[in-house]
């Protein structure tokens, strides 16, 4: 009942803490009154246009299509070099530096070194965003690796479990705590390095649309652009993410 | 129903820095028969998990010899650890199935978590139940796999008399229902004598074998509390050595 309470009192709590926020905001927009800070009315109708010519969810689109490819490969990329480093102490020990490196090398460089590498193409945009999520997969999951309960695999060695039950059973569910947690970091890394990617050298996607925005100094389309954009990303926590945690995490007492 | 024949010329420890560490075991020899069940006693750190981890095949940095009666096929292992390693996020029935490849045996499994009054608990999550409960979980996983040889690592540590047993009990009756070799680790001498064929006296790290003693208490006299002491009392002032090492 008390719980319930509290979770009541902080949803109407959130609730209340956005009204504020858009608030502030027609506030400062009718102070200010100028086109580079537009009213909240007037972004949600040129929100509206977006949508209905098809303009907004076509960009959308390709850009949620980039970030589905990209995030893909470099998750399956970044467990199998985790799995492989955490497991194995020299190739981790060989490899190390390398991983240093890769992971502070500005996004920046990377993108406009593929660029100008493979040519203003796709696969050179695909790559470019894989290079710079890899090596964040790698760490999270080599320090899951390193973390592996060893008393539970020798159980599953002496009751001869096999390579694909042990997997299932025993190192999986251990994982997956990192797994969701190089996701979560991952896209929100991917979202923000994608429109860079786009900016650079795409001729269609969300970040061309805010750059063509910017060059006409249209803040109404770009605001209505970056929210739907938001939006987008947390649907994806509140439908796939925190669904995935909880049936997963069942068993925890 | 397998044999061992053990042969440990020597077993030690690696420190970290590349020099070679304490010497666990020397010059280990111990035949069992099949369908034995052997106790190990012997003072803590003495090396008793370590040789049960050679003997399940998990340890095999060593110099020597584990040989089962079977040579052309591996021994089945049930391995009761001394603590109950199960999966926390499997339930109690699917950590027991999980030892199985393909079909699990329904009827055996059923009867087992009845014989342990575990039934009720069966679509439980392991970390929901108390560590007795857990340990007889642990102790049911490694009777369902019907092994040739079942190690047992201190099962009954931190159970409360009653529940002790309880599981002493439940595990006696199902190895006379379906013998077979078993080496029993414990700190209990009486606990010991009610189980055991025969005892196997250990000394302290390195390891060797102390003292070798077949438990002669006809096998429905074991129940009686009387008949145990009296062997203990004998035991230990025939082998004052015993007496030093508990």
């Amino acid at each position: 009942m008390q719980a319930r309470r509290l979770q009541f009192r902080s949803q109407w709590l959130a609730a209340l803490s956005l009204l504020v926020l858009l608030g502030l905001w027609q506030l400062l927009a009718m102070a200010v009154s100028s086109p580079s800070l537009p009213l909240p009315a007037k972004v949600a109708s040129v929100f509206w246009q977006a949508c209905v010519s098809g303009e907004l969810p076509f960009h959308l689109g390709v850009t949620l299509l980039r970030l589905l490819v990209s995030f893909v490969i470099a998750m399956l990329l970044g467990c199998a070099i985790g799995v492989l480093l955490g497991r194995n102490a020299s190739v981790d020990a060989f490899f190390d530096n390398w991983l240093v490196i890769f992971l502070n090398v500005p996004a920046l460089v990377t993108i406009i070194l593929c660029y100008v590498w493979f040519g203003l193409v796709e696969s050179a945009a695909i790559a470019a965003v894989v290079i710079n999520k890899v090596p964040n997969v790698v760490v999270t999951i080599r320090e899951g690796t390193r973390a592996l309960d060893r008393d539970l695999l020798e159980m599953a060695q002496s009751y001869r479990f096999g390579k694909r039950k042990t997997f299932v059973h025993v190192i999986w569910p251990q994982l997956h705590p990192y797994v969701m947690a190089a996701t979560r970091s991952g896209l929100a890394l991917i979202w923000k390095i994608i429109l860079v990617v786009e900016l650079l050298g795409r001729s269609n996607g969300m970040g061309y649309q805010l750059h063509l925005f910017f060059q006409l100094f249209d803040v109404a389309s770009l605001l209505a652009y970056s929210f739907a954009f938001v939006a987008v990303i947390q649907l994806i926590e509140l439908l796939l993410l925190k669904p995935m945690d909880r049936t997963s995490l069942r068993w925890r007492r | 129903m397998s044999g061992l024949e053990i042969n440990i010329v020597n077993k030690s420890y690696h420190a970290g820095d590349g020099h070679l560490g304490q010497q666990t075991i020397a010059d280990f020899r111990l035949s069992v028969p099949g369908n034995q069940f052997v106790c190990l006693v012997g003072p803590s750190g003495c090396g008793k998990t370590t040789l049960l981890n050679m003997i399940a095949g998990l340890d095999k940095a060593f110099d020597g010899s584990i040989v089962t009666d079977d040579s052309h096929r591996p021994p089945k292992i049930g391995y009761v650890f001394q603590n109950p390693r199960l999966l926390p996020w499997r339930t109690v029935r699917q950590n027991i199935e999980l030892v199985f490849d393909g079909q699990p045996p329904t009827a055996l499994i059923d009867s087992l978590l009845t014989e342990m009054q575990l039934l009720d608990a069966q679509h439980q999550y392991p970390q929901r139940l108390s560590l007795g409960m857990q340990r007889r979980v642990a102790i049911i996983r490694a009777f369902a796999v019907n092994p040739d040889i079942l190690l047992l690592d201190e099962p009954f540590v931190s159970l409360d008399a009653a529940n002790a047993r309880q599981v002493r009990a439940s595990l006696y009756a199902l190895w006379q229902h379906r013998p077979h070799t078993v080496l029993f680790v414990s700190h209990d001498l009486r606990e010991a004598i009610a189980l055991a064929d025969r005892l196997i006296f250990l000394s302290a790290s390195p390891m060797r074998l102390l003292e070798d003693v077949d438990v002669d208490i006809p096998r429905q006299q074991r129940h009686d509390e009387a008949a145990i002491e009296a062997f203990r009392e004998r035991l230990l002032r025939e082998h004052p050595l015993i007496n030093r090492l508990l």
